[in-house]
């Protein structure tokens, strides 16, 4: 009894820490930023101009950057995500789904500054040499693919956010496809519904909310991520429909220019970003949450 | 035993195996049209997954195989130029749990069949949908909500879904592993008059557990004890007077 007592108010505590661990984190940005955003207003978020000498705050390229990486890297992931995992559920045989699932799992396990180096030596290069010429080539007539071959910028940060993300999805959608009763497989199978037929009704439309959910939970490790983006990236505040084109991420700004930052404004410009970039990732959790409850509440699963 | 060449579905030494466990050992049994065939025994006797080699359904399990013929209408099923797909939309299926895609409405529910072969018009498949409810006697309660999620019917209900289900495509047999045993008995009340009436259209193979529900619906039975076919004649013949001594002490309630 009185044992029990003393491991509940414990308990109470440790939660507590986490609770104020993250008023804290929360306080702390609030406070680092409000010069900034007492000088300039909203117009921080929607203003394009960044030069700390001048002291010229615009906090627009990089969300717009974070915003455009993380979504690319979403559409370029999701596809493969969705169709390993039911590869690793429903096709391949059983005694490989473990060790492939571990494998990619293991992709998770690599320290973001070794996907920055191989976006650097390996993934910018083929970008140049390769990806560059073949989309500007086709689509250089559009402002999506214009630009010159730099092979760091958009369409490289995106693709290493790409690689990163993926196991995350993988691993989520591979656990929502299992979690799809055996019975709803054979409901389709045994009306006479092809492998492919069956996957399409009993296993990914019940799995829909699920799907979104793991998506949701890759972009936002890719709206977070910093180092590799930035080694990638090309970090200049620019806003271009380009691909081709260097841009640079709230993560990335601020991993770039704390350290050397020049005066108070301009630290208190980069805590601002900071606080905008936790202020977008909690918006893309919350609505995601949102959405889920939404469709799990309209389809009874 | 049956003659094979009046029966719709005669099975012709079929063994099944899981790895290398035959659940299944030479069986060979027909069923004429029109017929209700109760396949009873024991647990693990192996009638499950001989139901289940009758639409080749056994073979979707991984480290399975099966040995044998099944002539569907004098033609068998499991020779190569046969696609399993094919096979399983003539032969329908009722498993023992209900199981009604969650994300579908009641009327996409029973349309799936159709919508999966293709080449249905809107009217066609909306007459068919309820040709089908209406044989799987749930029209009347269901007619009001086919919009709803198939999921929000009841336990009866959502079974009697998935009989429909298997009807919308019309098939001329239909295999039912189990369909009462997760059912509250007025639902499986339900069910078992719905089989004395579909079977003017559908020959029906049943697995049952429920001696009594075997004797009230069928009209041929077969015991199966441990993968073989013990005992396969008349439902009246096998209840009143079984000639074999496995046969009478399982019916009479001295094991399974």
């Amino acid at each position: 009894m009185r044992s029990d007592r003393i491991f509940n108010w414990i308990l109470r505590g440790l939660a507590l820490t986490v609770l104020l661990g993250f008023v804290l984190l929360v306080w702390f940005l609030w406070n680092e930023a409000l010069p900034a955003l007492r000088s300039a207003g909203l117009g921080f978020i929607w203003s394009t101009g960044w030069d700390p000498v001048s002291g010229d705050f615009g906090a627009l390229p990089f969300l717009w950057g974070t915003l455009v990486s993380s979504i690319l890297a979403l559409m370029l992931s999701a596809p493969i995500s969705i169709g390993a995992a039911l590869f690793l559920t429903d096709i391949a045989p059983k005694s490989i789904r473990t060790p492939i699932a571990f494998l990619i799992e293991m992709l998770a396990a690599i320290p973001s500054v070794v996907y920055g180096i191989w976006g650097i030596f390996v993934l910018a290069p083929f970008v140049r040499e390769h990806v560059h010429p073949l989309l500007n080539g086709w689509l250089g007539f559009t402002p999506f693919f214009e630009g010159p071959p730099f092979g760091l910028g958009m369409l490289t940060a995106a693709m290493v956010l790409a690689v990163m993300i993926t196991p995350t999805i993988t691993a989520v959608c591979r656990e929502v496809f299992r979690s799809v009763p055996d019975l709803l497989r054979e409901a389709a199978t045994g009306i006479g519904a092809t492998r492919w037929e069956t996957i399409r009704l009993a296993v990914i439309r019940p799995s829909i909310s699920g799907i979104f959910a793991a998506m949701i939970l890759g972009l936002g490790r890719a709206l977070g991520e910093t180092m590799a983006v930035t080694m990638v990236i090309g970090n200049r505040p620019e806003i271009s429909l380009s691909l081709f084109k260097p841009a640079a991420t709230m993560a990335s700004v601020i991993a770039n220019e704390y350290a050397e930052a020049q005066g108070d404004s301009h630290l208190s410009a980069l805590a601002a970003i900071g606080l905008v970039l936790l202020v977008v990732s909690s918006l893309v959790n919350f609505g995601a949450r949102w959405i889920i409850e939404r469709t799990e509440s309209k389809t009874h699963v | 035993m049956q003659k094979v060449s009046t029966a719709v579905i005669a099975a012709e030494n079929i063994s099944a195996w899981y790895g290398s466990n035959r659940a299944v050992i030479d069986i060979s049994l027909g069923v004429n049209p029109g017929e209700v065939l109760a396949l009873i025994g024991p647990s693990g006797c192996g009638k499950s997954t001989f139901l289940r080699c009758l639409n080749r359904m056994h073979e979707e399990i991984d480290h399975t195989r099966s040995e044998g013929r099944v002539l569907y209408k004098g033609e068998d099923i499991y020779s190569d130029d046969v696609d399993p797909v094919a096979v399983r939309s003539c032969i329908g299926m009722v498993f023992q749990k209900a199981n009604p895609f969650p994300t579908m409405s009641v009327a996409e529910n029973v349309a799936a069949g159709l919508r999966l072969r293709g080449g249905f018009s809107r009217s066609e498949i909306e007459s068919r949908v309820e040709g089908a409810l209406r044989k799987a006697a749930l029209w009347e309660e269901v007619k009001n909500k086919l919009r709803a999620p198939g999921t929000s019917l009841s336990g009866g209900q959502q079974q009697r879904l998935c009989i429909a289900r298997a009807l919308a495509v019309q098939p001329e047999i239909l295999l039912m592993d189990e369909p009462t045993s997760a059912l509250d008995p007025i639902s499986t009340g339900r069910i078992e008059e719905l089989m004395t009436e579909l079977k003017k259209s559908v020959t029906i193979i049943i697995v049952t557990h429920n001696m009594q529900q075997a004797a009230r619906i069928s009209d041929q039975t077969a015991f199966f004890l441990m993968g073989k076919l013990v005992e396969h004649g008349n439902t009246e013949q096998i209840f009143n007077s079984p000639t074999r001594e496995e046969t009478e002490n399982y019916i009479s309630g001295r094991f399974g």
